[in-house]
């Protein structure tokens, strides 16, 4: 709210007494109580493995700076950007029919289930009908047709989020002697987890029969999308 | 009306009556008739019952079509143009054309959406099959 509207840069409408007045600071400023901070402890009680060590050690919360520089350092600005999830097209709705159009299943068409905190759309081809399972997907990578599958009905688990998703860290770099006298064998896969091949058998199985109602939605959901000669993106609907 | 009609080469005239087709701005694609000429660039349009507002309008921007109105006075305001319409029901007889079918047909080739294509694209194969299974039929 400006009080005192700029007339020139430096010189507003009204003087800083006025100013003042049209704030009402004559009624007195109010003086909010701050909640009271408890004081964090200088030291922490840590415990210390290792025979001889002692056990228990006091640690002190915060250590004085290993460095003092001679001149005095410019600190950056902190950044008051926060990072969003992007918003959702509106052109995606769930069962929306997408186009992928990079990574391992590009061209593909597959049904758009929801989108996750991270921002990523959870998609799943059906796995059945095209090979594309519950996967996610990046918004920026898909068109988005008009095409709309009918998912009443379909309840999508609580488990299905973006820790579902994440990969489970790897167990250690090889050396590379190991490596050599592996003779190049291919590294042993791990079975993919039962649980998570009923999940998609489960959702599958609410998307075939909503597939199955209109005619050539199958075969539409097999079949690759292509450009071909005469096509250009910005004068085709999709 | 130009002269040695019968053996003219020009079989549309500019004239007043002449349904044209608007060729590009706001109205483009619609019909719309040829109230009054003003000079040898310009007419004054009018459409009233394809919600074509009265206006001056460039023959550069206009496409003459086989159809006029041949009762229509000099200067028609839009209630005669409109009821002259009605009469010989020219709209409808402008539909049924072939130019106008194929123009409908070019747009709605435009926006089909991908799901239509590829039905399309199945009901092509469809019929290069049987025309296929035809030919050979009557080879046999």
């Amino acid at each position: 709210m400006a009080r005192s509207k700029e007339l020139v840069p430096g010189v507003g409408r009204f003087s800083r007494s006025q100013v003042a007045a049209k704030r009402g600071l004559w009624k007195g400023t109010k003086k909010s109580e701050k909640p009271a901070v408890e004081p964090t402890s200088e030291t922490v009680e840590k415990t210390i493995g290792g025979d001889k060590n002692g056990g228990k050690r006091l640690v002190p919360t915060s250590k004085a700076p290993r460095f003092y520089s001679a001149e005095d350092v410019r600190q950056p600005k902190k950044s008051r950007k926060t990072a969003k999830p992007p918003q959702l097209r509106s052109s995606i709705t769930p069962g929306t029919v997408l186009i992928l159009l990079a990574g391992r299943f590009r061209g593909k068409r597959v049904v758009f289930l929801k989108q996750l905190e991270s921002g990523l759309l959870l998609v799943s081809g059906p796995y059945k009908v095209n090979g594309v399972p519950l996967r996610r997907v990046n918004q920026a990578y898909v068109i988005a047709t008009s095409t709309i599958v009918d998912l009443e009905g379909i309840k999508l688990s609580e488990e299905l989020n973006d820790a579902y998703f994440a990969k489970s860290s790897s167990k250690g770099a090889k050396s590379a002697e190991e490596e050599f006298f592996e003779d190049g064998n291919p590294k042993e896969k791990e079975p993919f987890p039962a649980s998570k091949a009923a999940l998609q058998k489960e959702v599958d199985s609410t998307l075939i029969t909503a597939i199955k109602k209109t005619e050539n939605l199958g075969k539409y959901l097999k079949s690759s999308w292509g450009l071909s000669k005469g096509q250009y993106p910005h004068q085709m609907v999709f | 009306m130009a002269f040695a009609l019968q053996d003219s080469t020009f079989k549309r005239f500019v004239e007043v009556g002449r349904v044209v087709l608007l060729k590009s701005g706001p109205d483009a694609g619609k019909i719309a008739v040829i109230a009054e000429i003003i000079d040898h660039k310009r007419a004054v349009v009018d459409g009233p019952t394809t919600s074509v507002p009265r206006q001056s309008y460039p023959y550069k921007h206009l496409t003459l079509t086989p159809l006029a109105l041949t009762k229509l006075p000099r200067g028609s305001r839009s209630g005669a143009i409109k009821k002259q319409l009605e009469k010989e029901d020219t709209l409808t007889k402008w539909n049924n054309s072939e130019w106008a079918k194929k123009r409908a047909a070019v747009e709605k080739r435009r926006g089909l959406n991908d799901f239509a294509r590829f039905s399309v694209m199945l009901e092509k194969k469809k019929r290069r099959d049987g025309v296929r299974k035809a030919v050979k039929a009557s080879k046999a």
